[in-house]
């Protein structure tokens, strides 16, 4: 299986790879998957709070090219979003940005996983409620 | 690097089969003229030179079109021919899927199948082996060397008890003929399966080695049709492959030896150069190991994506899930009682004959440079780096 030219060009020159400082009030936290899944992301959203917009957005993932790309191209999206826009962004966006075949669709719904759980973590750190977010869908 | 799923043709045994395309074309079985006679000689002769290669009499080889094949129809015809004395096969949870497969679809025809564990370094337990032995035992089947650690199973030990406790002794020696010095009398084997794509053959042909003698072996046939090869597997020959499989067994067997040495020695120079990676393991035994193979877990990176790094001038394959559909990690590497993590992280060597120190070289650099690079990326790096025990954390399985 081939992987297709965005995936490459996210994998060879990734996109906001690094750690944003987690204990920052503004700064959210998103952990998703697992060791033993073969995929681990962590992707992290700073949060200008005079406008709401996501200024800085940073991840680092252990996975397979296509779980690179996928963090790789949500944190592009991230960035300049208001964390309601952020919410919206859907996997099946990623899957047709990145032309992600069918084996690959988790490495997508990962990366919305970890968006969300990095805006719930802002949001609980920001005294918001937690959102009831719809269970994944793997 | 990846001769363990298959090997080039050598050009010697292209040069050999071409002629029976074209102008020898006959079928080794049409016995009313020259173009069959040619045919039938050629046959009989590769059956030689492949007999030859593993120390048994002509007689015993069955062609295949595999050992895919082989494997089937040791297992499938000796347990139909061996009913009456009952249902009982002993194996191994690493064994290669053609092997297991098998078990898995005689055990829905009644047949009983005991899957024994293999040690951490890959090898069975010898005791456990004699003990899992019933009075309805007919076969026990154990592979020679392994398709992914490359660990050599203490073959003659297991044959000793299979002959002992009046067992046949089948073997998967995909991985060993031509590779290493494979002896089925030497050894005790009684079946074996064999392929002349691991071994710079062509795909397509593969065998089953039959013992005729001490104790005379049969097989209920699983192909029916013309009662070709002695009525074990009918269908007409293919004979530009057996031509070829038999240049590929008397190629191995004068270059073997030094090929082993050569080989060997670029694999440890290979290993070594990869230990010097943080966080790299060894998988399997070093010890009882095919001369041309090493699998290496590097933690924290995960395997698809590690070969992604160079996969347009390395071809590795790799234990992860991600390279297959089922989204399982290796069973050979869990049964050795690796996590799945690092199981997700390893990598599988196979030098071949066509294997340069040149690529040695350049497989070390590449895959140096590409695990620092992903662990960069990796958040699993960075926590271990900061001493945080990953196995603390909650992980969110999916």
């Amino acid at each position: 299986m081939a992987y297709s030219d965005k995936v490459i060009d996210h994998y060879q020159n990734p996109k906001n790879v690094g750690t944003l400082d987690k204990g920052k009030k503004n700064v959210g936290t998103g952990l998703v998957g697992a060791p033993e899944c073969g995929d681990v992301m962590r992707l992290q959203i700073e949060v200008d709070e005079a406008t709401g917009v996501i200024s800085d957005a940073k991840f680092k993932t252990f996975g397979c090219g296509s779980a690179i790309a996928s963090s790789s191209l949500a944190t592009e999206w991230l960035k300049g979003k208001s964390v309601d826009q952020a919410l919206a962004i859907d996997n099946m966006d990623i899957v047709e940005e990145l032309n992600l075949p069918p084996v690959k669709i988790h490495c997508s719904v990962l990366a919305e996983d970890a968006i969300k759980a990095a805006i719930n973590d802002y949001r609980v750190k920001n005294g918001l409620e937690a959102l009831n977010l719809e269970e994944s869908k793997h | 690097m990846d001769n363990n799923a298959t090997t080039p043709c050598d050009p010697r045994v292209v040069e050999t089969m071409l002629p029976y395309f074209t102008e020898k074309f006959g079928n080794a079985a049409s016995r009313s003229h020259p173009f069959g006679w040619v045919a039938e000689e050629a046959v009989d002769y590769a059956r030689e030179q492949v007999a030859k290669l593993i120390n048994a009499n002509p007689k015993e080889i069955i062609f295949t079109s595999g050992a895919t094949e082989a494997d089937n129809l040791a297992l499938k015809g000796i347990f139909e021919m061996y009913a009456s004395k009952g249902n009982h096969i002993i194996t191994c949870t690493t064994e290669h899927k053609a092997v297991l497969d098998t078990c898995k679809h005689l055990e829905r025809q009644g047949a009983e199948i005991t899957y024994l564990n293999v040690k951490a370094d890959g090898l069975v337990d010898l005791q456990e082996l004699e003990a899992a032995i019933t009075d309805k035992t007919i076969l026990i089947s154990i592979m020679y060397g392994n398709n992914e650690i490359g660990v050599i199973q203490p073959i003659r030990e297991i044959s000793e008890i299979a002959k002992k406790h009046g067992v046949l002794f089948f073997t998967d020696a995909t991985q060993a003929v031509g590779k290493i010095p494979v002896d089925v009398i030497a050894d005790g084997i009684d079946l074996m399966a064999f392929s002349a794509h691991k071994m710079y053959g062509p795909k397509g042909v593969g065998a089953l080695y039959v013992r005729r003698k001490n104790p005379r072996v049969k097989v209920t046939a699983q192909m029916d049709g013309g009662g070709h090869e002695r009525g074990m597997r009918s269908g007409t020959m293919n004979v530009p492959g057996i031509v070829g499989f038999g240049k590929a067994c008397e190629l191995c067997m004068n270059e073997m030896a030094d090929e082993a040495a050569r080989l060997s020695k670029m694999r440890d120079r290979l290993e070594e150069g990869l230990k010097q990676v943080e966080e790299s393991y060894v998988n399997g035994s070093v010890e009882h190991r095919l001369p041309h193979v090493c699998n290496i877990s590097f933690k924290y990176v995960e395997g698809e994506g590690l070969m992604m790094g160079f996969n347009k001038n390395i071809a590795l394959s790799s234990g992860s899930a991600c390279t297959s559909a089922s989204l399982e990690p290796s069973y050979v590497l869990k049964a050795l009682g690796l996590g799945d993590d690092l199981a997700h992280s390893s990598l599988r060597f196979g030098l071949g004959r066509f294997t340069t120190d040149e690529q040695i070289d350049y497989t070390i650099n590449a895959i140096t440079e590409t695990v620092n690079k992903l662990r960069e990326m990796s958040p699993l790096w960075e926590m271990f780096k900061e001493g945080i025990d990953l196995d603390t954390i909650e992980w969110a399985h999916h």
